[in-house]
């Protein structure tokens, strides 16, 4: 009796250890990334490479759900704004929750299963078939070839897809709120600008998208980098990245927030 | 793929997202109505500023004229200090009054100009001698009893 | 410059606690294909992964064109890496780039040479492995035999004074094993390189290697010409090169008694 008690205990602290064994692991990887990315930006075309396969190929599904996001959003303003008669305010509803909130977080959470999955199961997959192993012995460091391009290449997608998902959001709700309801065009516009602060909402919005894109990267890099090189290791490693990220995006989200939008 | 493609494809990307960029800036915030031209900054104490915020809007005859740049406490005289941001298009007398307003109702509050006579106009560094602060609810239904009060005893003595 | 390319004396190597090599002595001269055999699991991809700076020798010495690699840094074993050559039991080629691009990667990553020279270097290292014709497929689409040889051309694009084989000959079939073996005795013939081969596969590695070292449990047990040990008659490599089931490795793996396990009681 005592014994299984102390036993499930000892698996806690197994498993608290493990986790932060795991941290510092990744926080190391995270400085060699830095160190090695001289590589990267001398040769640019590596990170134009990664730009592709993490942005341009999240493109679509970044646009369409942005637009749907922000088509609801005005739908459901609509409906509750009207009861206090105050439709002019759609615009400033609709423009406040996706700068601030859902453009980055919403993008975000697109990105770690659409590119922080690929990224993973790319790594997993080349490691476990050598190319890692290859690279090395080819006197080639994989952090700076393989690794380090693919940070920067997810770092500098994750804004401009936030900042794309923003603005098709906005377009959404105009289409609903001004073509399809009615509100009135000028005050949906000039609302929206009175309330919607650039350095406050847009500026702050475009800085969440860059952490999130740092954390997203990281783990998903991570997690393939650390990957048993076995077909189950690789899938179960693209499944806690999305996972893992998806829980690091809305904490973080949490924190950030908290910091930027106390006090206004 | 090939390169040329390839570089293509990003060229798009990023300036399709540099593009949603400016039009979250310019269009949706407001980068647009900006003031890029100079400003120059005047302080104005006022007793009580009631809920002004930073980055209120300066007004003069309704026209948003400059923004609240900052407010401090000032411990000497026990009086809100608010450095008004003016724009250096707009040039005031040195006799202007300033009082902060409420718009509507139960709207945000700002401040409100009033031009002065004098010669001699604003520069920066300036502060502003004429200052009425917002009016608090309280203050004003006590103002109001009082008087009220006031009133009936006079009445008695009559 | 010493005959000798590599020199191993004493070598012991483990991991945590079990002991993988124990006392391993190994030389090679330039020029020569050498062959490490052993049955799976004897310690012998351990052994090429120390001569490649993988891993670093837990005692011994283990030389290299003279220089001690358990003393390298980082930097000094990519310095040796780049005269090295690897060959990965799968080929182990870039899947996502060209045939072309696997074997221009090494001339791309250290040199500045201009692209019509590197184009011309790639269409000679592929020429070397008759796949001049395969320069645009894809890794994918190659067969193993092929992308073992698309491999081999990519470990010879620096010129290299040793490659190390890593099982080269597994899993192909009869034909494209022979081609390989031919390919890896020609090719260190006319380019002067040594050669490393840790392979199982005996009748074939025989045919063409210089000097043979058989490894069991981590400890070399025989070695010698092809010719003298095709003549041994040690009880563990007359059993390699038969090929028979019994002998010094036993079929059964080590277990209680059968009877015991099928529940009947003595």
């Amino acid at each position: 009796m005592i014994e299984t008690l102390l036993d499930s205990v000892r698996g806690i602290g197994r498993r608290t250890i493990d986790r932060i064994w795991r941290m510092g692991v990744a926080a190391r990887f995270f400085m060699q990334i830095l160190l090695h990315s001289g590589t990267g930006f001398r040769r640019f075309h590596l990170i134009i490479r990664e730009i592709f396969s993490s942005g341009v190929l999240s493109l679509i599904i970044i646009l369409v759900s942005g637009l749907f996001v922000g088509m609801v959003l005005g739908l459901q303003g609509y409906e509750t704004l009207q009861t206090y008669g105050a439709e002019e305010s759609l615009g400033v509803l609709v423009a406040l929750s996706l700068v601030r909130e859902l453009g980055p977080v919403v993008a975000a959470l697109l990105f770690a299963s659409r590119a922080g999955s690929a990224i993973t199961a790319e790594i997993g997959l080349m490691k476990a078939t050598e190319q890692i192993a290859a690279m090395e012995m080819m006197a080639v460091d994989p952090i700076a070839r393989v690794v380090a391009p693919r940070f920067w290449g997810g770092v500098i997608s994750m804004p401009l897809l936030a900042a794309l998902f923003s603005a098709m959001g906005v377009l959404g709700g105009y289409l609903v709120g001004v073509v399809l309801i009615g509100v009135d065009e000028g005050a949906f516009w000039s609302q929206m600008q009175s309330a919607v602060d650039f350095k406050e909402d847009i500026l702050n919005g475009v800085i969440k998208s860059v952490v999130f894109g740092v954390a997203i990267t990281i783990i998903a890099l991570f997690e393939g980098y650390d990957a048993p090189p076995t077909a189950e290791g690789v899938s179960r490693a693209t499944t806690r990245t999305v996972v893992t990220s998806s829980l690091a995006i809305l904490g973080l989200d949490f924190v950030l927030t908290a910091f930027m939008f106390r006090g206004v | 793929m090939q390169r040329a493609t390839l570089d293509l494809w990003v060229g798009i990307f990023v300036v399709a997202g540099i593009v949603a960029v400016l039009f979250l800036a310019l269009k949706v915030g407001n980068l647009g109505s900006y003031d890029s031209s100079e400003t120059y900054a005047v302080k104005a104490s006022f007793d009580n500023i009631g809920g002004l915020k930073p980055r209120a809007p300066v007004k003069s005859a309704g026209v948003v004229v400059g923004r609240v740049a900052d407010i401090t406490f000032d411990p000497i005289n026990y009086e809100a200090s608010v450095t008004l941001s003016l724009s250096a298009r707009y040039p005031f007398p040195k006799d202007t009054s300033a009082a902060i307003m409420t718009s509507g109702l139960l709207g945000e509050q700002y401040i409100s100009l009033d031009a002065g006579g004098d010669e001699t106009m604003l520069v920066s560094g300036d502060a502003l001698k004429i200052t009425q602060g917002a009016v608090v609810l309280e203050n004003l239904i006590g103002q109001f009893l009082y008087n009220k009060s006031d009133g009936a005893g006079d009445e008695a003595q009559q | 410059m010493s005959e000798n390319l590599i020199e191993i004396r004493d070598l012991s190597f483990s991991y945590g606690q079990s002991l993988v090599l124990k006392d391993v002595n190994l030389t090679a001269r330039r020029g020569q294909v050498i062959a490490i055999m052993g049955n799976s699991g004897c310690g012998k991809t351990t052994l090429l992964r120390l001569i490649g700076g993988a891993l670093k020798p837990t005692s011994g010495s283990l030389k290299v064109d003279g220089v001690e690699m358990g003393a390298l840094d980082q930097a000094g074993l990519y310095r040796l890496r780049r005269r090295m050559g690897m060959l990965f039991q799968f080929g182990a080629l870039f899947t996502d780039i060209s045939v072309f691009e696997n074997v221009a990667f090494q001339l791309r990553e250290h040199t500045d040479l201009p692209e019509a020279m590197i184009r011309d270097l790639v269409f000679m290292k592929l020429n070397a492995v008759g796949l001049r014709g395969a320069h645009a497929m894809m890794p994918s689409e190659l067969s193993g035999g092929m992308a073992r040889r698309v491999a081999l051309a990519r470990s010879i694009a620096l010129d290299p004074m040793l490659i190390l084989y890593d099982e080269p000959f597994a899993g192909l079939d009869p034909i494209s094993l022979g081609v390989t073996g031919n390919l890896i005795r020609r090719l260190t013939d006319t380019l002067g390189i040594t050669s490393i081969v840790v392979t199982h596969d005996v009748q074939e590695s025989l045919k063409m290697v210089d000097y043979v070292y058989f490894v069991s449990e981590g400890v070399i047990v025989a070695q010698g010409t092809p010719d003298e040990i095709k003549a041994s008659d040690l009880p563990y490599v007359h059993q390699f090169v038969h090929g028979e089931e019994n002998g010094p490795v036993p079929f059964h793996y080590p277990a209680p008694e059968y009877a015991l396990d099928l529940g009947l009681s003595a």
